[in-house]
This record gives C-alpha cells, sequence and structure tokens, in this order.
C-alpha cells in the first residue's frame, strides 16, 4: 500500500452535505460520532469545510435549489475525494419519487462511490458503508 | 465580497439549510432575515397522489426528530372527519410512543445546546442516553427513527407484555440522568450568565408571530395542545404544562428539562393503566368532508387540514409545521444581540428545518461570508471569557 | 372565556353575516364569510375573543374559483374556527392578513407562489419556498392546465 493510501484510509476526513432531507440520516450520521458507536476510533472526523475533506456524506433528495451549491461543494472537495450517498432519498428519492423540486438524483449530479439504504440506515449500516469505501479506497490503484 | 461557503456539520439540524442573513453593526445585530426553501420537497402535493394509508408513512417523513408527531396530527385528521374512535389500548401506546419521541427530541437538543455553549461533554452524556430511548422505541416499533406505528382507527402493532418490564428498568437508567442534567443546568453560573437574559422574546411578540410549543411556554403562553385539545390517553393521565416567564434560552432550557421529567411520568402511568384489548378499528373507507387533526410535538403544535372527497386519496392536504412559526419569530428574539449569541438564540427554538447552512454577516451594507463554525467558535470563546470572569 | 361565550361574542359583533355556519364537532367549526369581511373577522377574534392564528390552506376546486381557509385556535379552549372564502380565478387577489398580524407573513407568500393568488398591502411578497428560478405562472398546487 502506498503511504497515500495509507494515510487515506486511516483517517478519513468527512463533510456533511444535507440536500432536502427529513433529518433522519444526518442524525444518524452525527450518532456515529457518540459514545456508542464512536467512529473516530476508526480516525474518522467531522469537519467544518469541504476544502479539508476527503469524503463527502450526501443525504436528501437534491432539491433544486440545492444543486449549484452541491457543486460548488464538490468542487471545493480537494481530490482525490469520494462520495458516500446515505438514505434512501439520495439512492432514488424513494418516496419523494414524484416531487416536483426533486427531479434528479444524487448520482446524476455527483459521482457516488457507495450507496448506503435505509431509511435511515442505522449507524452500523453507516459505518458498513464507510469500511466498504475503505477497502473500494484501498482496491484502487 | 458576497461570496457564500456552506458551513459545517456539528450541527446536528441539517435537515434544511436555512440561508440567515445577519445584519450587525459592530458585535451587535441589527437585523436578521431568513430565506427558506431548500427543504421543500412539494409533500402537499405528494400527499394528492398518496392513499390514506400511504399518506401517513409520507407525513412521517416531514422531519426526522418529530417523525411521530405528523403521523399524530394526520391520523387524528383522518378520525375527525371519519367521527372514528379508536380502541383504548391503541390510543395508551400512541401516548407512550409520542413521549419517547419527546425525550429523544429534547435530549438531542439539549446536546446540541450543549456544545453551542462549548460543553461537549454534555453533547456526548445527552446523545449516549438518548441511545436508551432509542433502543426502547426500537423494542417497540422495530426501527430507531421512523417507527411506523400510526393508522387509522390505531396502531399497527402492539406492545408485547413481556417488554414492558424492560421498559420500566430502561426508563429507571434514564432518571439519575436527567437528575445530571437538571442539577448541571441549575448549578453552572456560566451557563446561566451564557443563557439568562439572552434572546429574550416578550409575551406581546411571542402572540404576534404566533409561536408554539416551548418557545410560547417559555415567554409565559400556556399554550400546550395536550391540554387545550387532549387527545390519546393525554386526558387520562397526570401531568402539568411547564411553563416560564421570562422568554429568555434559560427559560426554553428549563422548560424542555422539565418536560422531560413530564414525559416519563406520563410513559409510566400509560405502561401502568393499559388493560389488555383491541389495537385497530378496522376503518374500511373515508366519508367525504374535512378533517383537521392537531398534536403537540416536541417543538410545538402540528397542525393537517385534509379534504375528502369520499374516494382512497385526499383531494387537499395541508400541514404546518411548528418551525414554520417560531423560526420567523427569530427575526425579533436575535436583534440587540451579539454575534457570539446568535448561535445559541437561533437554535433555542428548535428548529426543524436545518438553521444556518450558509450565513452572511453585513456590516454597514457590506457583505462578508462566515461560516457556521465560525460562529460556533464565537460562542464558545465568550463562554471561556464569562468562565475567567466568574473565576470557575 | 368558554367556547359558548366566544360564540356569543361572534353573534353580537357579526349578527349572521356569514354564508354558512358548519359544525363538523363541538370542536372543529367552520364559518363561510365574505371576501370583504375577513380583515373584520381577523382582528375581532385576535383582539376579542383571544384567537392565535395557526394557518391558512388554499384548495383549487373545479368551480373556478380558488378556496382559501384561515385557521384560528383560541388559547385555553379545544375549539379550531376555520373562515372561508372563495376568491375568483378571474380576480384571484384578496386582501392581506400579514397586514394586521405577523404569524400570517410567511404563509400568505407560500399561497403567492404556489396557487397565484395576490395578497394586496402584503408587507414582503417575495418567494418563500420555491427555488428563485422556478417558472413565471406555474403554480404547483393548481389543478387546471
Amino acid at each position: 500500500m502506498t503511504i497515500g493510501k495509507k494515510t487515506f484510509t486511516r483517517s478519513l476526513w468527512v463533510y456533511h452535505l444535507g440536500t432536502g432531507s427529513c433529518n433522519n440520516c444526518d442524525i444518524e450520521i452525527l450518532d456515529c460520532l457518540t459514545p456508542r458507536f464512536d467512529i473516530e476510533r476508526f480516525g474518522m472526523v467531522l469537519v467544518g469545510s469541504p476544502r479539508h475533506a476527503d469524503v463527502l456524506l450526501v443525504t436528501g433528495n437534491m432539491t433544486l435549489k440545492n444543486i449549484p451549491r452541491v457543486k460548488r461543494v464538490y468542487e471545493q472537495m480537494a481530490k482525490p475525494g469520494w462520495v458516500v450517498a446515505i438514505g434512501t432519498c439520495s439512492l432514488d428519492h424513494g418516496i419523494f419519487r414524484e416531487s416536483y423540486v426533486a427531479p434528479q438524483k444524487v448520482c446524476e449530479i455527483l459521482p457516488v462511490d457507495v450507496y448506503v439504504p435505509g431509511c435511515p440506515p442505522k449507524p452500523e449500516a453507516i459505518i458498513l458503508g464507510m469500511a466498504q469505501l475503505i477497502s473500494k479506497i484501498q482496491k484502487q490503484s | 465580497m458576497s461570496e457564500v461557503i456552506p458551513v459545517g456539520p456539528y450541527h446536528p439540524l441539517q435537515e434544511e439549510p436555512e440561508f440567515f442573513r445577519l445584519h450587525v453593526e459592530g458585535e451587535v445585530v441589527t437585523k436578521l432575515e431568513i430565506e427558506l426553501g431548500y427543504n421543500h420537497r412539494g409533500i402537499e402535493k405528494l400527499a394528492e397522489s398518496q392513499t390514506w394509508d400511504q399518506v401517513v408513512f409520507l407525513v412521517e417523513r416531514i422531519c426526522g426528530i418529530c417523525s411521530t408527531s405528523h403521523p399524530s396530527a394526520s391520523v387524528r385528521a383522518m378520525e375527525d372527519l371519519g367521527h372514528i374512535s379508536p380502541p383504548e389500548r391503541a390510543q395508551y401506546i400512541r401516548t407512550i410512543i409520542c413521549e419517547l419521541e419527546r425525550i429523544h427530541s429534547h435530549l438531542l437538543w439539549l446536546g446540541l445546546a450543549g456544545h453551542f455553549l462549548g460543553y461537549n461533554t454534555l453533547w456526548m452524556w445527552t446523545w449516549k442516553t438518548r441511545e436508551w430511548v432509542c433502543d426502547i422505541l426500537e423494542k417497540i416499533s422495530g426501527n430507531r427513527q421512523s417507527y411506523a406505528m400510526f393508522k387509522v382507527g390505531g396502531v399497527r402493532r402492539d406492545i408485547a407484555e413481556e417488554d414492558i418490564p424492560w421498559i420500566f428498568s430502561t426508563l429507571d437508567k434514564l432518571k439519575p440522568y436527567l437528575d445530571l442534567f437538571y442539577g448541571a443546568v441549575m448549578d453552572d453560573p456560566v451557563l446561566h450568565a451564557r443563557t439568562k437574559g439572552i434572546g429574550v422574546l416578550t409575551l406581546e411578540q411571542a402572540k404576534a408571530y404566533c409561536v408554539v410549543g416551548p418557545t410560547a411556554r417559555a415567554s409565559g403562553l400556556e399554550v400546550d395542545i395536550r391540554k387545550e385539545d387532549p387527545y390519546f390517553a393525554y386526558p387520562w393521565v397526570k401531568w402539568n404544562v411547564c411553563v416560564e416567564k421570562e422568554g429568555d434560552v434559560f427559560a426554553k432550557v428549563m422548560v424542555r428539562i422539565r418536560e422531560l421529567y413530564e414525559s416519563v411520568h406520563i410513559i409510566e402511568q400509560c405502561l401502568r393503566e393499559m388493560k389488555p384489548g383491541p389495537i385497530d378499528a378496522q376503518v374500511k373507507e373515508l366519508p367525504p368532508g374535512e378533517g383537521i387533526g392537531r398534536a403537540e410535538a416536541p417543538r410545538g403544535e402540528v397542525y393537517h387540514y385534509i379534504v375528502s372527497d369520499g374516494s382512497n386519496r385526499p383531494v387537499r392536504y395541508k400541514v404546518r409545521a411548528p418551525s414554520y412559526v417560531n423560526v420567523f419569530s427569530n427575526e425579533v428574539a436575535c436583534v440587540g444581540y451579539s454575534l457570539a449569541d446568535a448561535v445559541l438564540i437561533l437554535a433555542a427554538v428548535d428548529p426543524c428545518y436545518c438553521c444556518t447552512e450558509r450565513m452572511t454577516v453585513i456590516q454597514k451594507g457590506v457583505a462578508s461570508s462566515i461560516q457556521w463554525k465560525d460562529l460556533i467558535r464565537l460562542s464558545h470563546e465568550k463562554t471561556r471569557r464569562v468562565q475567567k470572569r466568574i473565576g470557575k | 372565556m368558554t367556547w359558548k361565550e366566544v360564540e356569543i361574542e361572534i353573534r353580537k359583533k357579526f349578527k349572521k353575516r356569514w354564508k354558512r355556519w358548519y359544525a363538523h364537532s363541538p370542536i372543529r367549526v367552520y364559518v363561510d364569510i365574505d371576501t370583504a369581511d375577513l380583515l373584520e373577522w381577523g382582528h375581532f377574534l385576535i383582539e376579542k375573543v383571544s384567537a392565535r392564528f395557526i394557518t391558512a390552506s388554499a384548495m383549487d376546486t373545479p368551480r373556478n374559483e380558488i378556496e382559501i381557509l384561515y385557521h384560528f385556535a383560541f388559547y385555553g379552549l379545544p375549539q379550531v374556527l376555520s373562515l372561508r372564502v372563495c376568491v375568483p380565478k378571474e380576480k384571484l387577489e384578496i386582501e392581506s392578513m400579514a397586514r394586521i398580524l405577523k404569524g400570517a407573513e410567511w404563509i400568505e407568500r407560500e399561497m403567492a407562489e404556489l396557487f397565484g393568488i395576490r395578497f394586496i398591502g402584503h408587507p414582503n411578497p417575495k418567494r418563500l419556498l420555491l427555488p428563485e428560478d422556478w417558472p413565471e405562472g406555474k403554480y404547483p398546487l393548481r389543478r387546471d392546465p
């Protein structure tokens, strides 16, 4: 494993981006920080700016008002960077499939690497998703 | 330069990125402008294409933290429309779920307030205790957050008799922590200095903005739908409405902490008084007409208005969440206080939309960008200054 | 104040100046009134009988008019009184309740952008929920083409 890969997989810095969600997934992501799940023991830290982030955690439906903002955030993220779509809404809208303000899915705007389904996915599922991301990064040459 | 940089995720309530524009002179906020719409998902329109049964699942996902209150108002509206009375056991179960949600929501908010003040330990401890409440909900309903327990005429799942002693013991585990948080709030002079007299919403302002929930009760307005327009099992158990008079952030904290105790008390009474029986009135169809349902969410009054033409889909479904009126009251609650207090005042109404994803600070007509995490940092710095001054 | 007293006050003030008074249940009352009387009712309910404005809801109807309901709660009472006004689609405008009540500002902005209703005298008639580039003239909750 190269040094770069070692650094990435041992301490991924994540930035959370909500794009029109009901907040369930967002709370579960934050729950990962709390003592029961404690994602920080894997080296993962929630950062305050996309410029410091390696991974973008996206939740929500990608409503129209959010699209320009999301694109800007993705551009600000230093590459290499990865995107994880969390929750059914960010997969294919789920129950909001026919909404008039969410015509595009998250995967049509951003290149998603890992999908974590659930409404909301439990913190254990989110951690599994992050583990899958780490093995995906390790496999990428 | 008025480029807006999206702000950080230390804010759990990322539900809706609201855009706030703070006009400041020096350090003092003189005006607040609010822009919404980032989370508008067209739910009222979507509801018109769902059946009555499906609509309850849709409204559950309006907000994740009050995910029981919207189905409560929804089934109440349908039962009002059809003059339906659910069985007694169903009402008790509904009350238990609603109060469990209130506990988990208030603990969540308490952790958030602690984080904004700089007390990250409080954040971790409240969210740790909140996990036990989520465990109870998972035991009863199968999910930690969206419970899918409500239907017209009853509930979908029963609470098993063998689970009840475990629920009691988990609630007993919770009680010493509630005392700990109450003590932490009452005994800390720094917390008092940071929250007393800050973000005051007077009684007249509360009436003019038509605020509801703990925001109103902290300003002396006794408005609690559970007592005003009683529903479920609330009229059958003993409990008190928590009202404070000052209208500041401290009053809002006190209202929520006292409500935690009341909620535990309500749940225990319901579990004891619940008798075996049916949990579903087996409603087959709804007549044409109009229905109104109201419920007391952790944030205030949820209001649903439905119109039916006798078919199995709504003609019109109107939802009004409590944060719609409460967030608007920030317009006056923020004015005259410092930027370091802004984050606390904005969060004190417990907004169900995200409280600020982006912020612009306008100083003498020139806009400059500021990140949410900078505001939190300002708040933490103020806490440290107060700690030094008090000599803690 | 009890609900009986509230009803007496309303009847004293408005005599029978409504089109229809329907009590769906003891705690849900719907009153159909004339558009011109709306602000007078709003002012009376808030100032004289301790009502609280909850929200307003508009609905497209097949009768070529839009029905708007203004819902009022009462402090300390379980009743909800809903005032119904019907506005014809050819002239879709009505006096803004936000002129006398701060709490009505946002809901009127929302109804304006979702239905195309014009609220005369509204202090801040900007878009509330829809994106800035949403096309003019397209109202999502209207059912006509």
